[in-house]
């Protein structure tokens, strides 16, 4: 069974078509790339999937159920883990509280425990930043886990967002264009990351990106996405030599 | 404090004086102060009024001299003289004296559970209080009123502050408690002229009184889901106007409900609302609500302000959060108003309007967002500004507001913003550097 599978979607904004009959199968373990120029219609795709919009037409099954209608925080508890083209973080919150915050549909106990601090609180909120200390390690932050994110540079604000994301247990993860504004130390450092959560949480991953190198490393098969349509589908090298994906990203040759 | 961290070579003799003054201080406990607090409330009462006399203050200073300075500039030196015999030198001399005793026992102190500690801390500063107050009934009603201000200004700062929406419904709340509780009273309780002889006997009332707060506040609480709910899909300045139009309509519809004496108001409260049980309610509501917001749950609020949307996608549910929020802030303002109502024993619907809504934001603002302890600090601070401008009249609606704006320019979240309030950590012992010396 697949684990994420999208058939025939459209969606329109008013009289906008920003995404025509759309097809995706995601088998389990698979690192998946989704390329094309700006306003394709990637991060809407991402929108439609984790329930931001309801598609106004296709069916969505995520490990065998039907997910259309469903609002972000029940598609997140259900494991569609993700991160935003432009960083999206709490400004007021510490890292820690980031990645504990994420933990919100795993929590056990109620306002009752919330209002009264009930031995059940304090040993879950106690579980919850061990889960979070780990998670932090693994993207490599546990020392930063007290700062307030405001003030951290780009790339661990990346990292936070990917902590973040994988707190929920994820078992689809959704980056959207994660390398966006970093430096190429940054990038290896994330790359390398990428790999590690791949590795270790046995993920799934779509992966949104604009840096060719990246996504040609990272991924075994790619979308390409025009206008809101599938222009080709393949591994890397077939997409790379397809000559749809080159006109859609620098335009059709002058015929002589 | 600061100053004896790092002294530059080129600070004034007396700044350093002051320093050296004050570092034996740094290691005085809570319970240390609290010691010296209560010291100097007993010597003013046996010394207080007689010594007031010999400097010929006329009577005990009931805010620490302010209004009288204010009146009559000429006994600036005999009040600095009596604050400083009366308050400063005691609470410095018995905080120094008993620094090791305090912190020997505050260490000991945490071998047991945190409510022991806490208990024993707020059963200390309660006597003070009420030794305090003991002096003066003016004393007696502002102490009740500041601390139901305490409750109204953290239960407000919950939506302004930990969820960021700019709610003005604030007023509206309080008077729903505070006549859902009066009228319930009065019915059950008292024999008047609207609802004639009580149905229960009224010796009941002591006890069912916490009872019908809470019904005051559980109806404060479900009328907020009229700000509630237009809050999924409203945010900023709209919601600010639907929270403000909300208000409006409760005033209005107390003014128009003849039976409960219209804008004339409603009186004959049974006098229920005593020093002791406005400050249990007080802890009561600091407390809960401090468990509240720093819970992952309470902290769902910080993340529905800072971005919805991402709080949304890491599974929090956002239109939980705003209703706990709005329903929660509403309910603890409600009991505000219960009590409120019970300390005046007279509520108007006139009350509960704009300028209500003014103090209480003001009140927010200038502690701090997203603070217990800026709360506390804000209601405390503005009440007692207020009440000891009083004699300059008209001059003090310049004064206090200059004062916010100052504020809002050098803090713009507030005196005590963002911060974490731990009583764990406010009850520690003091003494870890006492080894080092």
């Amino acid at each position: 069974m697949p684990l994420l599978q999208i058939e025939h979607m459209t969606h329109y904004f008013g009289g906008l078509r920003a995404v025509h009959d759309y097809n995706l199968t995601i088998e389990p373990g698979e690192i998946r790339g989704l390329i094309g120029p700006n306003g394709a219609g990637k991060s809407t795709i991402f929108n439609l999937i984790t329930g931001v919009y309801t598609p106004s037409e296709g069916k969505i099954t995520f490990q065998g159920k039907n997910i259309v209608g469903l609002p972000p925080h029940k598609t997140a508890a259900m494991g569609l883990g993700r991160t935003f083209q432009n960083l999206r973080l709490w400004r007021h919150m510490s890292v820690l509280d980031h990645v504990k915050m994420a933990q919100y549909s795993q929590l056990t106990y109620g306002l009752v425990g919330a209002f009264f601090n009930t031995r059940n609180r304090t040993h879950q909120e106690q579980k919850n930043t061990e889960k979070a200390l780990g998670l932090l390690d693994v993207v490599g932050i546990r020392y930063l886990a007290d700062q307030s994110v405001t003030n951290l540079p780009y790339g661990i604000q990346r990292r936070v967002e990917i902590a973040r994301a994988l707190a929920i247990n994820p078992k689809l993860l959704l980056l959207d264009e994660p390398t966006a504004g970093m430096n190429p130390e940054e990038l290896l450092d994330l790359m390398k990351t990428i790999r590690k959560v791949h590795k270790e949480f046995g993920l799934t991953i779509l992966l949104i990106e604009h840096r060719m190198k990246f996504i040609m490393e990272l991924c075994e098969r790619i979308q390409t996405l025009d206008f809101g349509e599938i222009i080709a589908e393949g591994t890397p090298k077939e997409i790379q030599n397809n000559p749809r994906v080159i006109e859609a990203y620098l335009g059709k040759e002058v015929e002589a | 404090m600061e100053a004896t961290n790092s002294l530059p070579i080129k600070q004034n003799r007396f700044q350093a004086w002051l320093a050296k003054i004050w570092a034996p201080y740094q290691q005085v406990p809570i319970l240390g102060w609290l010691l010296g607090a209560l010291v100097a409330m007993i010597i003013e009462i046996f010394a207080g009024p007689s010594l007031a006399l010999a400097l010929g203050i006329g009577g005990v200073p009931a805010l620490f001299g302010f209004v009288v300075v204010l009146t009559k500039p000429i006994l600036i030196p005999p009040i600095i003289l009596y604050l400083l015999l009366i308050y400063a030198l005691p609470i410095a001399i018995v905080a120094r004296l008993t620094t090791s005793i305090a912190n020997n026992i505050a260490g000991k102190l945490l071998n047991y559970p945190l409510w022991i500690t806490a208990i024993i801390h707020l059963a200390l500063l309660y006597v003070v209080l009420d030794l305090w107050t003991s002096l003066s009934d003016y004393r007696d009603l502002l102490a009740k009123l500041i601390l139901i201000a305490i409750i109204i200004t953290l239960s407000l700062n919950v939506v302004n502050g930990y969820m960021g929406e700019f709610s003005c419904s604030h007023p509206g709340f309080i008077a729903l408690g505070a006549y859902t509780a009066s009228i319930l009273m009065v019915l059950f309780f008292v024999n008047d002229s609207i609802f004639g002889a009580p149905l229960l006997p009224p010796s009941l009332g002591p006890f069912l009184f916490p009872v019908v707060l809470i019904l005051g506040g559980v109806v404060a609480a479900i009328s907020s889901l009229l700000v509630a709910i237009p809050s999924f899909h409203t945010r900023g300045d709209y919601l600010a106007i639907i929270s403000l139009a909300f208000m409006f309509i409760v005033k209005s519809l107390l003014e128009n409900l003849e039976i409960f004496g219209g804008a004339r108001g409603f009186m004959g409260q049974p006098d229920l609302a005593s020093l002791p049980v406005v400050f249990a309610w007080t802890v009561v509501a600091v407390w809960i609500i401090n468990n509240f917001v720093r819970s992952t749950m309470g902290k769902a609020l910080n993340a529905v302000r800072d971005d919805e949307a991402a709080a949304n996608a890491m599974t929090v549910n956002t239109q939980k959060a705003k209703m706990t929020a709005f329903l929660f802030a509403a309910f603890w303002a409600g009991i505000a108003g219960g009590l409120f109502a019970h300390v005046m024993r007279y509520v108007n619907p006139g009350t509960f309007g704009i300028k209500k809504l003014a103090e209480v934001l003001a009140m927010v603002y200038f502690g701090g967002l997203n603070s217990v302890v800026g709360s506390i600090v804000g209601a405390i601070g503005y009440n007692l500004l207020s009440e000891m401008l009083r004699p300059l009249e008209i001059l003090k609606w310049i004064i206090i507001p200059i004062l916010l704006i100052l504020v809002m320019i050098f803090r713009p979240t507030g005196l005590i913003a963002f911060r974490d309030f731990d009583p764990e950590a406010l009850l520690q012992p003091k003494n870890k550097q006492e080894e080092e010396v």
